[in-house]
């Protein structure tokens, strides 16, 4: 992960196990199923018990079954994508109660998701753990038509929406899930550096 | 810095609230209006007692948006007083003229928050009368725990009954009843916050209780008001200035500074705020940190001190200043 300068820019700090609380959530995709094995194995057995682990990633059947394995004996639902996981996640935090822990590991857009969500229900962002792991790659909302680009790994992007060219900033919303994007050829059209892939 | 504006006002009102509590009701001097305030804030009184300067804080508790009075309760603190609360007790009387700070919130509700789980215990109620009228009004779900010695001794209980129904539940010790934290904390909605403010065995203990019940740090809040422990007499020697000046026994460093005429920064003067916080750049005795800000790490490393809480057991401290 990039240091930044700007305040808004998420930090990480990695996953580490609530022992006090009554059960964990916990969000993840492929990458960062990896991460919370480790996890796992940072805490004792029945840290997992108490654990109902959503991974929201499209996942291969062999992938799944080694989750399965490696995950145990934490619940395991797998949803075929990120919405579909926000979509369970809210499900399950609308009956919930006190006492539990939300954790999320994976790409930015997966940990902002996770982190949007919860604070419909009250969540603090800093009671949340995380941890980035896998693709660098970001949401993006164009200052301009407001309109979201998904999985950015470009800087500057073209905005799917607006067709203006961005430069992809480190302000970052909480609230949107995303970071700024901004034209970057407002004052001479067409002067456009190159692309340079930096968030893969 | 610490210029404030003070504010003169008179005695309006003096009510024996409880065994060893009386509500003091403030107005302004020239009867203007006082500034609102927010739920949870406190003002300091300025008390003049013989040769002693205290500035001590006090939870309002009126309405927020009632800006013709202020409110503040005082417990007699009976022999452990310093002299604060037995000089509101004693010495100030309707029409006695004092100063007090303006408001200040170091206790806010979350306003985001989706339900407000308050517990006092005695005098530690008063932040939260200010607090449930707020909450009351915004039509914030909330409810009361308050733990009474007797209800001879418990302010407001029939009050608060009366006004907020079954939000409110009062725990009689000398009939032996205790809160059920653990009970309570176990069954709220997710997006709860706990606020505690009483004595300082029972603020640890709820936020311990919280806390082994998996409710993040996030979620919960307390306040407490302590006088500065009382110790020996020491000398704070002032590096950029040079001079040195004798803490009585009795005397927080802030209060000696005071008397000594040097403008030390504070807001809060109970150990809380952090804005009191000055560097130690030598200090030959041990120090008793009696703040609630310090980080445990800072305690150990010695460079800083609370001045409005702590003092060193003897010998000599040169500060920052």
């Amino acid at each position: 992960m990039t240091i930044s300068t700007i305040k808004s820019r998420p930090i990480y700090p990695g996953l580490s196990p609530d022992l006090n609380a009554r059960s964990n959530i916990i969000v993840c995709d492929k990458a960062g199923a990896a991460a919370v094995t480790e996890l796992f194995s940072r805490a004792d057995a029945t840290f997992a018990k108490r654990s109902t682990v959503f991974i929201a990633d499209a996942l291969q059947e062999t992938e799944a079954a080694t989750a399965r394995k490696d995950l145990a004996p934490a619940t395991l639902e797998i949803l075929p994508s990120l919405s579909a996981g926000i979509v369970r996640l809210r499900e399950f935090l609308d009956n919930a109660p006190m006492g539990l822990r939300l954790y999320a590991a994976g790409t930015e857009p997966l940990i902002g998701s996770v982190v949007q969500a919860a604070a419909d229900y009250g969540i603090d962002h800093l009671s949340i753990r995380t941890e980035h792991r896998g693709s660098l790659m970001r949401r993006v909302q164009c200052v301009h038509c407001k309109g979201f680009t998904e999985n950015v790994t470009t800087n500057p992007v073209t905005c799917s929406h607006c067709g203006l060219t961005l430069f992809v900033r480190d302000h970052y919303s909480r609230r949107l899930a995303a970071f700024q994007g901004v034209c970057i050829d407002a004052e001479n059209p067409g002067d456009v550096p190159p692309m340079e892939a930096i968030y893969q | 810095m610490s210029g404030f504006p003070l504010r003169r006002v008179r005695v309006a009102e003096v009510e024996q609230v409880a065994a060893r509590i009386k509500r003091f009701r403030f107005v302004d001097i020239d009867n203007a209006p006082l500034s609102q305030f927010s739920g949870g804030s406190h003002i300091s009184v300025v008390m003049h007692s013989g040769d002693r300067l205290m500035r001590n804080p006090y939870s309002l508790m009126g309405s927020p948006t009632d800006t013709s009075s202020y409110q503040i309760s005082v417990l007699h603190c009976g022999a452990d007083s310093r002299g604060g609360s037995k000089f509101m007790h004693e010495n100030v009387a309707v029409g006695s003229e004092l100063e007090i700070s303006q408001p200040l919130n170091l206790f806010p509700p979350v306003r985001l928050a989706k339900k407000h789980v308050l517990v006092a215990g005695g005098i530690g109620i008063t932040p939260f009368m200010s607090m449930m009228n707020e909450l009351d009004a915004l039509r914030s779900d909330f409810e009361l725990h308050y733990g009474v010695r007797s209800l001879e001794d418990g302010a407001y209980c029939k009050y608060l009954q009366s006004r907020y129904g079954s939000r409110v539940n009062v725990y009689r010790q000398d009939q032996g009843q205790m809160i059920p934290l653990d009970a309570i904390l176990g069954e709220q909605r997710l997006g709860t916050h706990m606020y505690v403010c009483g004595p300082k065995p029972m603020i640890d203990w709820a936020l311990q209780t919280a806390e082994l019940q998996g409710w993040p740090q996030e979620n919960l809040h307390s306040e407490q008001f302590s006088a500065p422990p009382p110790g020996k007499p020491f000398v704070v020697k002032l590096a950029k200035s040079g001079r040195e000046i004798a803490v009585k026994g009795h005397q927080s460093i802030l209060e000696a500074l005071e008397e000594h005429g040097v403008d030390a920064s504070f807001l809060c003067r109970g150990g809380a705020c952090g804005q009191c916080e000055t560097g130690v750049i030598a200090c030959d005795g041990y120090i008793d940190h009696n703040d609630h800000f310090l980080s445990e790490a800072e305690r150990v490393g010695g460079k800083k001190i609370m001045i409005c809480m702590s003092r060193i057991q003897t010998g000599s401290i040169t500060l920052d200043l």
